[in-house]
């Protein structure tokens, strides 16, 4: 009896200091947050001792490089939301899509090859898809749409779109492939079709994982910086139309922060107002998502 | 009221015709997204490919195109990929099978998913300026390769940890309960049971973040990734750069020399990159259970 | 069993290469011995491929002394300089007060050298045949912010010319090119319309003006000279008979001579006065200001008279520490020669 007691209680701690190792693990990502919000926060604090909140929520132009200072974020919220639309857009149809054809019907030698593909569209570097935006895509569509300028929303969204189309339809399909097959064989017994099964079956069964796809890809969006640095402009505006130039958030970033403004200044100081807009934006999108995910999550056994 | 004998006919048929056609629409968009890659690979190479030698892989930057290399970009790349991998890869799992398997409902956990899952859309170049602070100036690190690995780490880890999550979800409660009904500790199913099955999907989600973090530039300048550097890095604290920052110096020269090199940097960033997937999709193929039950 | 046997065998070699990890770690972190002899330099991209030629000579003649290189742009390079984190900061304008400030504040010294000129064109499509050369009010007619929206043909900068829309093009504003165009065409810096396409990488400028019959746009000369076939040089009369009649084409002997204004401004390194003492940045930035004379005009820009050279490396060489134009930035039109000149006499 001894023994075995003797070998529950060494069990125990291990599995104690264990846990606690992994605990540390899971906080790191908590202690992420608290650093980038410690970066964040002075500055912004400071910015907004010079610029009124109400100013900054209202005002329709963004001009703060220019020696007519204006704040208003709208703009750069507006490029944000367009280009990451037309990204989402592009990439959770077609997403979904390669995952269901993937997970239910394609045969194991068609999957083996086209997932790894698509893996590399995630891989290549964003600079690379920024030039493809402005050399390529863009030239492409004006052939379409003449009206399109050399800067525009269209052309990069688009290739966002494409960028994270891996995101969607790899974790979709992981999602799915991890369904239990009865639940499949099930429903066809009773007389589904393959089509049925996919998307009445395994799809829902499969909901929280492609919920989770979706959401690391919208997330994404927003964040991308070199695409948009690169081909969608350095003109703020307030606009829905994507087919001028534009400028979202991440792309002010760096084009303030790369660039000629000196530390101090009311200019640097607006690197980090919109870096906590960013910051804030994505936590209301996070938090609305989990507990959309929290209502429909399955779990079958 | 039974249907008749051709109504059954033609409802089926009628289904066959929808099948058909969600098939076609679904290979379209698989074309269309593959046959992007496509053409993003061949201007690429063509642009790139007679720059392409032994003498471009081994050379330095230069101001003379046909001199400059991208040899200490590219062994940059290649330290700074398995740092962050053997940083962010342990941690990564270890705060996912944390989240999943030992606290799931507490009320902190809540906190640190939330937490995770905002982090995974901050824009690289926050990680940037937080690696800057942190790393470079409070530890004191310097420009070096450990702070570049640290910061990239910190990029990447909420990726790994929600698709590891995933992947740990995915695995049915039944093969947990049936190792504890047997006797064994948390820990020990997790190893030995739990984390095998789920190893094709932690291979996916590496794959995707560190897919992710080779491309990066913008936070690497940030702390302090070099564009012009002439010798290896020799150790943790050395200073580096990486190829996407060499390409996009290269790209906004005005010689004409080194739009071809910025082109060929690219085609050895995507061989690269290639490399890393073709290991783990060979990993993540060997190792694959579909599970029964 | 066996594929259990291999997921383990998995964690074990991760476990290994963790080992390996922390052993470098441990062993490197003594391993610092060889970073006294590191030149660390940052800054300006404009500055940049001067520095990157200069290096590259310099290295093969000092083969132990290693030099680094970074562009996190003109403030981003003062940044670091300020916090002490770099010896060398590359800029595409003097120092401004806040700078200044912040060196002071963490007693950072610093010695100004003016290493080139840097020409800003302005260019059009070769296929306009009109716009042979402009006038600074001209071109402030078309800059200045009341344009914006309302100055938007050809025809209403100078009569004669045609009636067609004129699309504009520049560098991103927040770059010190923008900066210096605004205060030398408008008067202000910062100050200028918002409708213009804005790029920070220049040969995009390059292939929109190349490809837009209508389009006019400036930036850096050396940009001009690797798309001559593409692109159409405009003169620039300054109004000011002082110095130079008439309108005049952006070359590397008119901006020599002082005859292209305001369209030139020079480019400087900082270098810290604490590294200054350093034997090998001694001799770098000696060899930056002597042999890397020719390299200045190999990479596209255009070098300093032989005699603001010698001015400034014996600024250098006496260590007098400040800048010439007293921290408030940069100033349009100015004589390096002037003002090196006046400040050695004292």
């Amino acid at each position: 009896m001894t023994i075995i007691s003797q070998q529950v209680k060494r069990n125990k701690t291990y599995e104690g200091i264990l846990q606690g190792v992994l605990f540390l693990c899971g906080s790191l990502s908590v202690l992420t947050t608290l650093g980038i919000v410690v970066v964040l926060i002075f500055e912004t604090i400071a910015f907004f001792r010079e610029v009124s909140l109400l100013e900054f929520l209202t005002d329709s132009q963004w001009t703060p490089l220019f020696d007519d200072k204006h704040f208003g974020i709208l703009s750069l919220l507006s490029g944000t939301f367009l280009t990451s639309m037309i990204a989402i857009l592009v990439a959770m149809p077609v997403g979904l899509l390669s995952a269901i054809y993937l997970s239910e019907y394609a045969s194991t030698k068609v999957r083996s090859w086209v997932k790894p593909t698509l893996e590399v569209l995630a891989g290549i570097p964003t600079v690379v898809y920024g030039y493809f935006a402005l050399l390529f895509v863009t030239p492409l569509l004006q052939t379409f749409i003449p009206s399109l300028s050399g800067f525009n929303a269209f052309g990069p969204g688009i290739v966002m779109g494409i960028m994270i189309i891996p995101m969607v339809s790899s974790l979709s399909e992981d999602a799915m492939y991890a369904v239990p097959q009865r639940l499949r064989e099930a429903a066809c017994a009773l007389g589904s079709s393959k089509l049925q099964v996919s998307l009445r079956v395994v799809v829902p069964a499969a909901f929280s994982g492609i919920a989770a796809s979706f959401l690391l890809a919208i997330s994404r969006a927003i964040g991308e910086t070199m695409i948009v640095v690169i081909a969608s402009g350095q003109q703020p505006r307030l606009t829905l139309n994507p087919l001028v130039p534009i400028e979202t958030m991440t792309a002010y970033i760096v084009q303030v922060s790369m660039g000629d403004t000196p530390t101090g200044t009311i200019e640097y100081k607006t690197i980090f107002a919109v870096g906590m807009v960013l910051f804030l934006s994505t936590l209301i999108l996070n938090l609305l998502s989990q507990w959309i995910r929290e209502r429909f999550q399955e779990k079958y056994e | 009221m039974k249907p008749t004998h051709s109504e059954i006919q033609k409802l089926l048929a009628a289904r066959q015709r929808i099948e058909r056609i969600f098939k076609a629409v679904a290979v379209l968009t698989l074309v269309i997204a593959i046959g992007t890659l496509a053409v993003l690979l061949i201007d690429s190479l063509a642009d790139g490919i007679n720059r392409l030698s032994l003498q471009f892989l081994t050379s330095y930057p230069s101001r003379r195109p046909q001199q400059a290399g991208i040899l200490s970009a590219l062994v940059g790349t290649i330290y700074l990929m398995i740092l962050t991998a053997l940083l962010a890869l342990p941690v990564g799992i270890g705060a996912a099978i944390y989240l999943e398997e030992y606290a799931k409902h507490h009320w902190f956990s809540r906190i640190i998913e939330v937490n995770i899952s905002n982090l995974a859309g901050v824009p690289s170049i926050i990680y940037g300026l937080l690696g800057l602070e942190l790393f470079v100036r409070t530890l004191g690190l310097d420009r070096s390769l450990l702070s570049g690995a640290l910061t990239m780490s910190l990029l990447v880890l909420p990726i790994i940890i929600i698709t590891v999550r995933e992947a740990l979800r995915a695995v049915p409660t039944s093969v947990r309960e049936a190792s504890y009904a047997l006797g064994a500790s948390r820990w020990q199913t997790i190893w030995h049971q739990v984390l095998p099955i789920a190893f094709p999907g932690i291979l996916t989600g590496s794959i995707l973040a560190f897919s992710r973090a080779i491309g990066e530039a913008a936070p690497l300048i940030m702390i302090g990734a070099l564009t012009y550097i002439a010798f290896l890095p020799d150790s943790l604290l050395a200073p580096f750069s990486v190829l996407p920052i060499q390409i996009f110096n290269w790209v906004s020269r005005p010689q004409k020399g080194f739009a071809e090199n910025a082109a060929a940097g690219i085609i050895v960033l995507l061989i690269v990159l290639l490399m890393m997937n073709a290991i783990a999709v060979y990993l993540r193929h060997r190792y694959q259970k579909k599970v029964y039950l | 069993m066996s594929e259990q046997g291999g997921k383990i065998q998995y964690h074990f070699i991760k476990m290994r290469f963790l080992l390996l990890a922390l052993c470098l770690l441990v062993v490197s972190a003594e391993k610092t011995a060889w970073s006294a002899s590191l030149i660390k330099v940052d800054g300006s991209s404009t500055v940049y491929p001067i520095t990157e030629a200069v290096v590259e000579e310099f290295q093969m003649q000092h083969p132990k002394v290693r030099v680094t290189v970074g562009i996190s742009g003109t403030g981003g390079g003062f940044k670091k300089f300020c916090h002490g984190e770099i010896d060398i900061s590359e800029a595409s304008r003097p120092i401004k007060p806040s700078e200044v400030a912040l060196c002071r504040d963490n007693k950072i010294e610093y010695i100004e050298i003016p290493v080139a000129y840097d020409g800003l064109a302005v260019m059009v499509h070769p296929k306009n045949n009109w716009t042979g050369s402009m006038t600074v009010k001209e071109l402030k007619k078309l800059w200045e912010p009341a344009a914006q929206q309302k100055i938007t043909r050809w025809s209403q900068i100078r009569s004669g010319w045609p009636d067609k829309e004129i699309h504009l093009f520049g560098p991103g504003v927040d770059s010190g090119t923008y900066d210096y165009f605004t205060e030398a065409v408008v008067g202000k810096e910062h100050s200028s319309r918002g409708d213009f396409t804005a790029s920070e990488d220049d040969n995009v400028l390059v292939q929109g003006i190349a490809t837009d019959p209508l389009a006019l746009g400036f930036f850096g000369l050396a940009y001009y000279e690797s798309n001559q076939d593409r692109l159409k040089l405009v003169a620039i009369d300054d109004e000011n008979p002082k110095n130079g009649k008439g309108p005049i084409l952006a070359r590397s002997e008119t901006i020599m001579n002082g005859t292209y204004q305001p369209l030139a401004r020079p480019i400087f390194i900082y270098v810290s006065a604490k590294s200054a003492h350093r034997p090998e940045i001694k001799a770098f930035v000696q060899f930056y200001l002597t042999a890397g004379r020719p390299l200045v005009q190999e990479v596209g820009y255009i070098p300093l008279k032989d005699k603001v050279y010698d001015l400034a490396l014996n600024r250098f060489l006496k260590q007098t520490v400040g800048s010439v134009f007293l921290g408030q930035g940069s100033q349009v039109g100015v004589s390096l020669e002037t003002l090196l000149a006046t400040e050695a006499k004292k």
